[in-house]
């Protein structure tokens, strides 16, 4: 009969030079890259129809993409929707999750934004009503509005780019905040420029991809 | 809401007529050219919404359903009984989806399976999460509570899309008895286009009870869907120029090789520029393993040669493979000198566990034919090849088999191997024997290995085999090479394979124990053997007999030829209850997570 196993041991066998990085990145073993996550806008236009929105919430939940908002809303056409999702995670997670949100089949296209996108969010803020007259004018220096007072709150909406909302939650936060509720972001890309590209169109070649992808959100 | 699927459906045929000439196959059906080549009988007019299932199913060329009866999914069953697809009613819903699945891997065509609401989807749900992780082509079809239950916890009811949303390329809750013909239809073509996976339909009873006149289109996806077939050729050049210069190159067939039918193509080219070849687990049968470049499976339970190549290669052409972590063990050490050119019809493949230097998106067989041309001369790695052969004999797959020992598992596999011809067909469950029929057994042909890779579902082996059976030319044997712990899993269909009278052998390597979490706990555990102890087997070969099969039982070495032969040799299913030595493990093994290079050859080294 034949004879088991054999050959060189674990420990007297040859190894490589090279090693690769988390994401299978080939590295220079010497100095560790690493990916930082950055923040950035993805816009989907999706069908219309039940089930698309946990089928893209799900997918995110599964992948373990980490989302920081997730909007959904009609279009200009019926049959479409838009979902705009704001994301935190290193590059080559953010290009997973085009990726695989390009697969759902209702999806129609993906594309992330530019950094200069508009990006807008809406925020209701309901403070305690003692002090009316600074609330008031710290609500117009947001250009927020007052929706709803009664004698003990008054409620103001502010819309904006999340920082300018963070701001003016910070600075009503004097007068005692009693809730929030916000929608988390929305954005169109600029001018003619459209937000949804055709789902045919190949990822942007590698040098525009870097230009494309570098920036750093200014407006969020 | 609109329906997604309006667009493809005529609301009347004058209104939408181009959308119809548009997306409808020259083979789409119309009232006045019905189902089949069978011009002097059409076919009836369908009048439920039932019929008009059955009617996309027929359209599609399904020969066979796997499945279960029930209260939601009877007025499909109901307009089957006209048909002349071949129903085969399983003892249990995870064989229905298993079997759909091996018929899906060895036919290349979408495998059929049917169940009702509730408990049957649910059972239905192993299997379908089984095609999802292997990409093989299938469509189950479930029952649904009536549409005004829906929602309502209503007797039966489970939200099946919701359930196996994460596990299916698609599903579909279908709402309209026009157009559930259509959805099935569509369901179809997308399990099998681009990246085959499994589709599902929700039938909800109303629906499928509905009155329609409506023939269901033609199998087209929907326009969402996308494939791309060519690969950039400013990349394929760029390929191809690192193929021709480099000095280590290795070829690794995944399973998409074998689904995109470019075993040929990929033999060609290795065989033309004399690259070694490595397979997955599911790319087997992608290259005969007979042939000198073959290096075999790498991986976990690779052979030693396939991994040293892996680990060693300066270029690795990967094609159709999603570098499951049981293929590259750590990442960090994962051919860790080599570019990595990477062919994958689904682009997000690409780059999600190993960076690939080279994205190559398109049909595998394509993308070959597009580097084959490319490539104008072959690398210079004689040097290579031979480090290749010397590595071969260095860790040549062998074992002891002393006299008196009990029989060990890796003889049965080669005598089975040796009992059978080349194109037959393996099926598998999931542990140690899953792995000596990876090791032991040479193949040679794509759609000849059918196992649970990337689920690793026990009990996959036996309706995997019937599934395969059916899809199998008459000549082709069908052996189900399974674990006690597997076999007991899903025996119960041993009642079908008899009552279908299939030629199917199961041998069944009987350890008495889940021998792959023995070795496990062994090797990891310090020994304690945490419920992996399954000295309450029955006796097999009496367990088949009592289901009408025919049974075999081995013991020791004088036994297993002849026994083997006699068991190929019964026309109808029989069960080989094979004892072996309950010791026996799995080497080489790279510890999960472990250097691929790294490979323990026996525990001491793990
Ligand atoms: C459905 C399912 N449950 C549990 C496991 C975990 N598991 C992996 S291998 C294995 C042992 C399989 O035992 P057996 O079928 O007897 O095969 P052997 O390893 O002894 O050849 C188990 C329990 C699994 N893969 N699938």
């Amino acid at each position: 009969m034949k004879k088991g196993l054999e050959g060189p041991p674990p420990a007297d066998r040859p190894t490589p030079a090279g090693r690769r990085n988390k994401q299978g990145i080939r590295i220079d073993p010497e100095v560790e890259a690493t990916h930082e996550p950055r923040r950035t806008v993805i816009s989907a236009l999706v069908t219309h129809e039940p089930g698309v929105l946990s089928d893209v919430s799900g997918l995110f939940s599964r992948r373990q993409f980490n989302i920081e908002s997730l909007t959904v809303g009609p279009t200009e056409d019926e049959d479409h929707a838009r979902i705009t999702i704001v994301v935190e995670e290193p590059d080559p997670g953010i290009d997973q999750i085009e990726k695989q949100l390009r697969k759902l089949v209702p999806v129609i296209s993906v594309r992330e934004l530019e950094p200069d996108a508009m990006r807008r969010e809406l925020a209701l803020i309901k403070v305690d009503a003692s002090r009316p007259d600074q609330v008031a004018a710290v609500a117009e220096m947001y250009g927020g509005k007052t929706v709803d007072s009664s004698p003990e709150t008054a409620t103001i909406e502010v819309t904006g780019a999340r920082q300018k909302i963070e701001a003016a939650i910070d600075t009503f936060s004097q007068f005692g905040v009693r809730e929030i509720s916000r929608t988390g972001t929305t954005a169109l890309a600029r001018g003619t420029d459209r937000t949804a590209a055709s789902s045919t169109a190949q990822p942007a070649d590698e040098a525009n991809y870097e230009d494309q992808y570098t920036h750093t959100a200014n407006d969020d | 809401m609109s329906e997604r699927a309006a667009k493809v459906t005529p609301a009347d045929d004058e209104q939408d007529d181009d959308q119809i000439t548009d997306s409808a196959a020259p083979d789409a059906v119309t009232e006045d050219d019905a189902a089949g080549d069978d011009a002097e009988s059409p076919a009836e007019p369908v009048t439920t919404g039932a019929e008009s299932v059955v009617r996309a199913l027929e359209n599609a060329g399904v020969e066979y359903a796997f499945g279960v009866q029930g209260g939601a999914i009877m007025p499909v069953y109901d307009a089957l009984y006209d048909s002349d697809i071949r129903h085969v009613t399983m003892a249990h819903e995870q064989g229905a989806a298993h079997a759909a699945d091996a018929y899906g891997i060895v036919s290349g065509e979408p495998g059929v399976c049917l169940a009702t609401s509730g408990p049957g989807a649910t059972n239905l749900v192993t299997g379908i999460a089984d095609a999802d992780m292997d990409s093989d082509p299938m469509v189950a079809l479930t029952g649904q509570v009536p549409t005004e239950f829906v929602g309502n916890d209503a007797f039966q009811e489970t939200d099946t899309t919701g359930v196996t949303t994460p596990v299916t390329k698609d599903n579909t809750f279908a709402s309209d008895s026009d157009r559930v013909g259509s959805d099935v239809s569509e369901a179809f073509a997308l399990a099998r286009e681009g990246r085959p996976g499994p589709t599902l339909v929700d039938l909800p009873k109303d629906v499928t009870n509905g009155e329609t006149d409506r023939e269901p289109d033609a199998p087209t996806v929907p326009d969402t869907y996308q494939v791309q077939e060519r690969a950039d050729s400013e990349i394929v050049d760029a390929a191809a120029e690192r193929i021709e210069n480099c000095a280590r190159p290795v070829m690794l067939l995944g399973g998409g090789v074998i689904k995109g039918e470019a075993s040929e193509a990929c033999r060609e080219f290795a065989i033309e520029h004399e690259i070694p070849v490595i397979t997955t687990m599911p790319g087997i049968g992608a290259f005969p393993e007979d042939h000198e470049l073959s290096l075999e499976m790498a991986g976990m339970h690779g052979t030693g040669y396939a991994n040293m190549a892996v680990t060693h290669c300066d270029t690795l052409i990967g094609i159709g493979t999603r570098f499951d972590d049981r293929l590259t063990g750590g990442i960090e050490t994962f051919a860790p000198d080599a570019e990595v050119i990477h062919v994958d019809i689904d682009p997000a493949e690409i780059s999600k566990n190993i960076h690939a230097d080279y994205p190559l998106v398109g049909d595998a067989e394509t993308v070959v034919e597009q580097l084959s041309e490319a490539v104008d001369s072959s690398p210079e790695a004689k040097k290579w090849r031979a480090q290749c052969q010397q590595w071969k004999s260095d860790y040549s797959m062998a074992y002891d088999a002393p006299e008196d020992k009990p029989v060990q598992p890796e003889f049965v596999v080669e005598a089975l191997d040796e009992a059978t011809s080349d194109r037959a067909i393996v099926t598998t469950g999931v542990g140690q024997h899953q792995m000596w029929a990876c090791q032991y057994w040479t193949y040679t042909e794509p759609r000849t290995w059918v196992s649970s890779h990337g689920l690793g579902a026990m009990g996959y082996g036996l309706p995997s085999a019937i599934g395969a059976r059916l899809a199998a030319d008459d000549d082709q044997e069908v052996v189900c090479i399974d674990g006690d712990g597997s076999f007991l899993m899903t025996l119960q269909g041993l009642s079908v394979a008899v009552r279908e009278e299939l030629d199917i052998t199961v041998a069944v390597l009987n350890n008495e124990y889940i021998g792959m979490v023995r070795q496990w706990q062994d090797a990891f555990f310090d020994g304690r053997h945490s419920a992996s102890d399954y000295g309450w087997m029955p006796e097999f070969d009496k367990l088949a007999e009592a289901f009408g099969a025919c049974g075999f039982r081995i013991d020791d070495y004088d036994d297993v030829a002849e026994t083997i032969d006699d068991a190929i040799a019964y026309d109808g299913p029989s069960v080989i209850d094979v004892h072996i030595d309950p010791d026996a493990n799995v080497y080489p093994m790279v510890p999960s997570g472990g250097d691929n290079g790294q490979f323990a050859l026996t525990e001491d080294q793990l």
